[in-house]
């Protein structure tokens, strides 16, 4: 092959290798093709198992980096369905039963309300049920199904009878034996959520775990200084006959030294009605109080 | 008889590590190594059993490609080639053949193997920075796989005995995917009576054992393997190999290669 054929070959592979991508992107945005995010071609997981010709293990962590895909896409976009995400992670779990971390993740995926999570409690239950039937001694699965009886459903008693039992464990922390106390003596109370996520953010070592219970004790922190914030308000009122109007009437009455600001460090809004609520809640997406209706 | 099985070994391994194929499946899984933490990034608190998994099943698939292309060659491209008549017209027996040039792709994929399994540690390195038991643990995973393609290595030069490449091929390729369901075929064997019963009790023993072979799963959540295990699947894996190439030797020794 002469010189200049050589040349003209490679000049055309890169040319034709170009234009080959800029007409797929092109197609691409002119014919859409229907979204196949919530599609299991295979639903069974046994027979995924099967298939997987011994590589069970390799095709679990691929089912568990389309979990974490399929629920960040969701997420991202704030969807109010995560169709997949069970029977995603009923395949992850089913390939690797040892995979803690899917049962740990996967269920707080699970048990979130949505646009946080799927909303479906019963789902995240089963699937860390599942994680303990198969891991006995990972104390961290009663952990986390304590967890969720106490937040995502509010079963304290259940809640208590699953962090006693964690606590059994011999590899289990102390403070499980502490949250099985709380659960029935003052589950209801800030101070004992406070306390779980405190126990999770010191626990943690992996980085989104870190900032996840950080962004919950902050949203506690929400919750704890709303309801002082608005009993201030109330005590302007009395005083002056109607609502302050900024943050500026209750500082030049005395009642606040300083305009209060959230963890995020964006000054809280004062309302007309005397509510108090924070500026952007989406940055504190797990507040109970002060969300602007 | 050992020196000359020695030579045929030899050349084999020689012939083996020239082949541009070979190559090329050593660097593809030395590639899937290096991207490993790569995907690890992707997802979550799974990056180091991501690393174990991947790199411990693209030395298998790899091993497993090369014991079976390869290993139904080796006979096939010498009476191909005609170079086979010239080994044979001296004194060295036909047994002694299929023996080398077991012996020869063995040793051709212990190399390998040992190469893939230096490139995976030092990407468990650079991932974990520590060197702890467990981690030297996965040798015995990857010891397990080194027994895995010893056996495949046995049925591919069986098969390729008495039967052309591409049905070698598809036989051996049959009888790994088949391994990997001996336990459930025992187990259906158990539940089916008369006659069927004793056919698939019958094919379950002949069919390799593989799935007591791949420990990779374990190993990655540093689960410890039974020194037990080591030892059964070791004697198993000989007495395999040995009736395989047994096989092979007593066919090829009747082959009319006229």
């Amino acid at each position: 092959m002469s010189r200049g054929s050589t040349i003209l070959a490679v000049l055309l592979l890169v040319a034709s290798m170009a234009a080959s991508v800029v007409l797929v992107g092109t197609i691409a945005a002119a014919y859409p093709s229907s979204p196949m995010e919530d599609v299991l071609f295979v639903s069974s997981p046994e027979f995924v198992k099967r298939a997987s010709l011994g590589y069970s293990g390799l095709l679990a962590d691929i089912y568990w980096m389309r979990v974490v895909q399929y629920f960040g896409r969701k997420h991202q976009r704030d969807s109010m369905e995560y169709k997949a995400l069970a029977p995603l992670l009923d395949i992850t779990t089913t390939l690797d039963p040892n995979l803690v971390v899917a049962y740990e993740w996967g269920s707080t995926f699970l048990d979130q309300p949505p646009p946080s999570g799927a909303g479906d409690d019963a789902a995240a239950v089963a699937l860390i049920r599942k994680g303990i039937r198969n891991n006995p001694s990972e104390w961290h699965l009663y952990f986390t199904l304590g967890f969720i009886q106490y937040l995502g459903q509010r079963d304290y008693l259940g809640a208590a009878k699953t962090f006693e039992e964690g606590s059994r464990i011999s590899s289990s922390r102390s403070w499980m034996k502490v949250l099985a106390a709380k659960m029935l003596t003052d589950a209801g109370s800030l101070e004992t959520a406070r306390y779980m996520w405190q126990n999770i953010y010191n626990e943690s070592t992996d980085k989104n775990l870190k900032q996840n219970a950080e962004l919950h004790l902050a949203c506690l922190v929400v919750d704890q200084e709303i309801p002082q914030l608005e009993s201030v308000v109330s005590e302007f009122r009395p005083r002056t006959g109607h609502n302050p109007s900024s943050w500026g009437d209750l500082i030049a009455s005395g009642l606040l030294r300083v305009i209060p600001r959230d963890p995020t460090g964006t000054a809280y809004v004062l309302r007309n009605d005397g509510h108090v609520v924070v500026a952007d809640w989406k940055k504190l997406p797990f507040i109970q109080r002060g969300k602007p209706e | 008889m050992i020196s000359r099985i020695r030579a045929i070994a030899f050349n084999t391994f020689r012939e083996a590590v020239r082949d541009r194929v070979l190559y090329n499946l050593v660097f593809f899984a030395l590639l899937l190594v290096a991207t490993a933490p790569l995907l690890g990034e992707i997802s979550i608190g799974v990056q180091r059993v991501l690393l174990i998994n991947l790199s411990l099943s693209a030395i298998s698939i790899f091993g497993i490609v090369i014991s079976i292309f390869v290993g139904i060659s080796l006979v096939s491209k010498e009476i191909e080639k005609r170079t086979l008549y010239p080994v044979l017209s001296r004194p060295v027996g036909r047994g002694e053949f299929i023996l080398g040039k077991y012996c020869g792709l063995l040793g051709t994929l212990l190399v390998n193997t040992a190469a893939m399994t230096v490139g995976f540690y030092i990407a468990l390195m650079l991932m974990t920075r520590d060197f702890t038991h467990s981690d030297a643990n996965i040798l015995i995973a990857v010891y397990f796989l080194f027994l895995e393609f010893v056996v495949i290595i046995g049925l591919s030069l069986l098969f390729s005995s008495f039967s052309s490449p591409l049905l070698s091929a598809l036989f051996a390729l049959s009888m790994f995917v088949a391994g990997t369901f001996a336990a459930d075929l025992r187990a259906f064997a158990a539940m089916a009576h008369g006659p069927e019963g004793w056919l698939a009790r019958a094919a379950s023993y002949v069919i390799p054992n593989l799935a007591s072979l791949n420990v990779i799963t374990r190993v990655s959540h540093d689960q410890s393997i039974p020194a037990a295990l080591v030892g059964y699947n070791t004697l198993y894996t000989a007495l395999y190999a040995t009736a395989t190439i047994s096989g092979a030797v007593l066919i090829f020794s009747r082959r009319d290669l006229k």
